[in-house]
């Protein structure tokens, strides 16, 4: 790697970060469940960050590949996140956080 | 190339539920709204014929597709468990969704590819396979909690699982990140050996292990990663309750012996901390609030926190042993919710759910059979000899014991004389308690009742015999240390 160039360390806490905005998104957002697909989204992004910094860093293509696998799941885990939203949407006409609250105790 | 494919008949029985689950999903498309109960038909056969397959490469293990796939004891016989625990609840589960007008192909393949996901997790030999097995068992429960969708509570449930459930997979993942970029590979045995050249202090290592155990917590339901297991256990269809309720945990408990045995084995004294903090918060937390509970599918969902908390018990042990009866009791606890969450679906019916704890008052005089088998698995669950249930705690007290956690066992001791106290007040409805002009019960005995009858007689009879059963859990723990 040549100098100016960005180091393992740069990228895994930019992962790091990311991670943690994700995580942070999911427990404090009070508004939108939308906001939480995103934060969910977030969260894979930061592990494909790690992975693919760690799979150059080490000169091994098996975390690019799984990169890949991680990309495809993702995809199929909002559209199953999105199917379950507009059926919960038809029942409550609303995606407020706060109004997720018929089951508790 | 070659070497790749070479034992790919180790993966038959997985290449066989696939085939059938995309069969399910065609023939259903065509033929489903004239022959009704050809989904489930078609589901009980491939479970069969999985078994049947199972069963013939018993013996043999090994690895296939260049190490993503792991043949051994372990496989089978958690596969075989798997396949027992779909097929109660497809037996259990027709006149259910026929009362509620949701008796679609759409459940039975949904169960099949669930169970397709546990048995790549079974037998996933690399990061990459039991990330993949894992996923596709939790996008299914995800769709199969909110199937029932005119249901408030139950796609309330399946948003509340998805947003959990989703960021359970991503801790999970970011540990394996850390893990791939400590050690250079996704192989669970090349991983073993580079960790021998890391310290058990490295930084690195500690957050991988955190994060792992964190996921596997929350898949098990392990307190405090619990939060999600009360309002799905409650809001979902009580069908899929008792699906989420057994065969996936035979999952999770593949994730603990695949990711932290077959891989981390050298680091057992740093997650058996994880597991000793988290089966004392799961006992204290599982038994005490689900003292608290008037819903009965909530408070056996409390309860299921308190098992996980006996079942870690085995895992801090670390042992051979210890393994052995945390999957013994792992069986129990599956043959166990089989049985109390089937018998609520089966004393339901359209537009009354059983689900309240006083909806089994004076069960004993309408119904005295059901009575008795539901008193057998309140029994079971507390730990009363002679069922199974006692058993169960008994091996994972001796294994803890003798790992040294003397304390942990008092405290596990006191907390299961603190749970017996609610699985007791369901019997005390049932046989002391009037029953109300509402609460009329109405039992159909059929294909359902009669598995039913069966499973929880199986709870007496293991118990009285427990051996085979114990015998065929540490047949399964060969190979794995």
């Amino acid at each position: 790697m040549s100098a100016g160039q960005p180091t393992l360390a740069a990228y895994l806490i930019l992962g790091a970060i990311l991670f943690s905005i994700g995580v942070v998104g999911i427990f404090l957002n009070r508004k939108n469940v939308i906001i939480l697909l995103m934060a969910i989204e977030l969260l894979l992004l930061a592990v494909n960050i790690n992975l693919v910094a760690f799979s150059r860093y080490l000169g091994n293509l098996d975390g690019q590949v799984f990169v890949f696998f991680i990309l495809t799941v993702a995809a199929a885990e909002a559209a199953i996140g999105l199917a379950i939203l507009v059926a919960y949407f038809r029942n409550r006409h609303s995606i407020d956080v706060d109004d997720i609250d018929e089951l508790r105790g | 190339m070659n070497s790749f494919l070479m034992h790919w008949t180790f993966a038959i029985p997985e290449i066989w539920v696939l085939t059938m689950a995309c069969v399910v999903l065609l023939t259903d498309l065509f033929w489903g709204d004239r022959l009704r109960d050809l989904a489930a038909v078609l589901t009980v056969l491939t479970l069969i014929g999985a078994a049947v397959l199972t069963i013939f490469e018993m013996g043999q293990s090994g690895t296939a597709f260049a190490g993503l796939f792991v043949l051994d004891p372990f496989t089978n016989v958690a596969e075989l468990f798997s396949y027992l625990a779909v097929l109660m609840v497809v037996l259990y589960s027709r006149r259910y969704l026929v009362d509620r007008g949701i008796y679609r192909g759409e459940v039975f393949v949904l169960l099949l590819f669930a169970l397709l996901g546990i048995m790549v997790m079974v037998s996933g030999g690399s990061l990459l396979s039991i990330y993949l097995g894992l996923e596709l068992l939790a996008l299914s429960q995800y769709a199969l909690v909110a199937f029932y969708r005119d249901s408030v509570v139950a796609t309330e449930a399946g948003l509340k699982y998805f947003v959990l459930g989703a960021l359970a997979s991503g801790m999970l993942l970011y540990g394996m990140s850390l893990l791939y970029g400590l050690t250079g590979t996704l192989d669970m045995r090349d991983i073993a050996g580079a960790l021998v050249n890391v310290t058990a202090s490295n930084l690195v290592l500690v957050f991988a292990i955190v994060f792992i155990v964190a996921g596997i917590a929350f898949k098990l339901g392990a307190a405090p990663f619990h939060m999600w297991l009360p309002d799905v256990y409650q809001g979902a269809p009580t069908v899929v309750t008792t699906f989420l309720a057994s065969a996936p945990k035979i999952g999770a408990f593949a994730l603990i012996i695949r990711l932290l045995v077959d891989g981390g084995y050298g680091m057992l004294e740093s997650w058996q901390q994880v597991f000793v903090a988290l089966s004392l918060v799961s006992l204290v937390v599982g038994n005490v609030i689900a003292i608290a509970q008037q819903n009965i599918k909530r408070m056996l969902a409390y309860s299921t926190v308190g098992h996980v908390g006996f079942l870690s018990l085995g895992i801090v042990a670390g042992t051979e042993a210890g393994l052995a009866s945390a999957f013994f009791y792992t069986v129990v606890y599956v043959l166990m919710s089989l049985a109390g969450f089937g018998m609520i679906m089966l004393l339901s019916r359209a537009g009354f759910e059983a689900e309240r704890i006083d909806d089994f008052k004076g069960l004993a005089q309408r119904k005295p059979w059901y009575a008795f088998l539901m008193l057998i698995i309140m029994f079971s669950m507390a730990g009363v000899p002679p069922t199974v249930g006692f058993y169960a705690k008994l091996a994972v007290f001796q294994a803890v014991i003798a790992a040294g956690y003397v304390w942990l066992a008092v405290i596990g001791v006191l907390l299961a004389v603190i749970g017996a106290f609610y699985y007791l007040r369901v019997v005390k409805v049932m046989y002391f308690d009037k029953a109300d002009a509402e609460t009329g019960i109405i039992v159909r005995d059929d294909l359902a009742s009669t598995a039913l009858s069966i499973n929880s007689l199986a709870l007496l009879v293991l118990g009285i015999l427990p051996g085979p059963l114990m015998a065929f859990c540490f047949y399964a723990m060969q190979g794995v240390i």
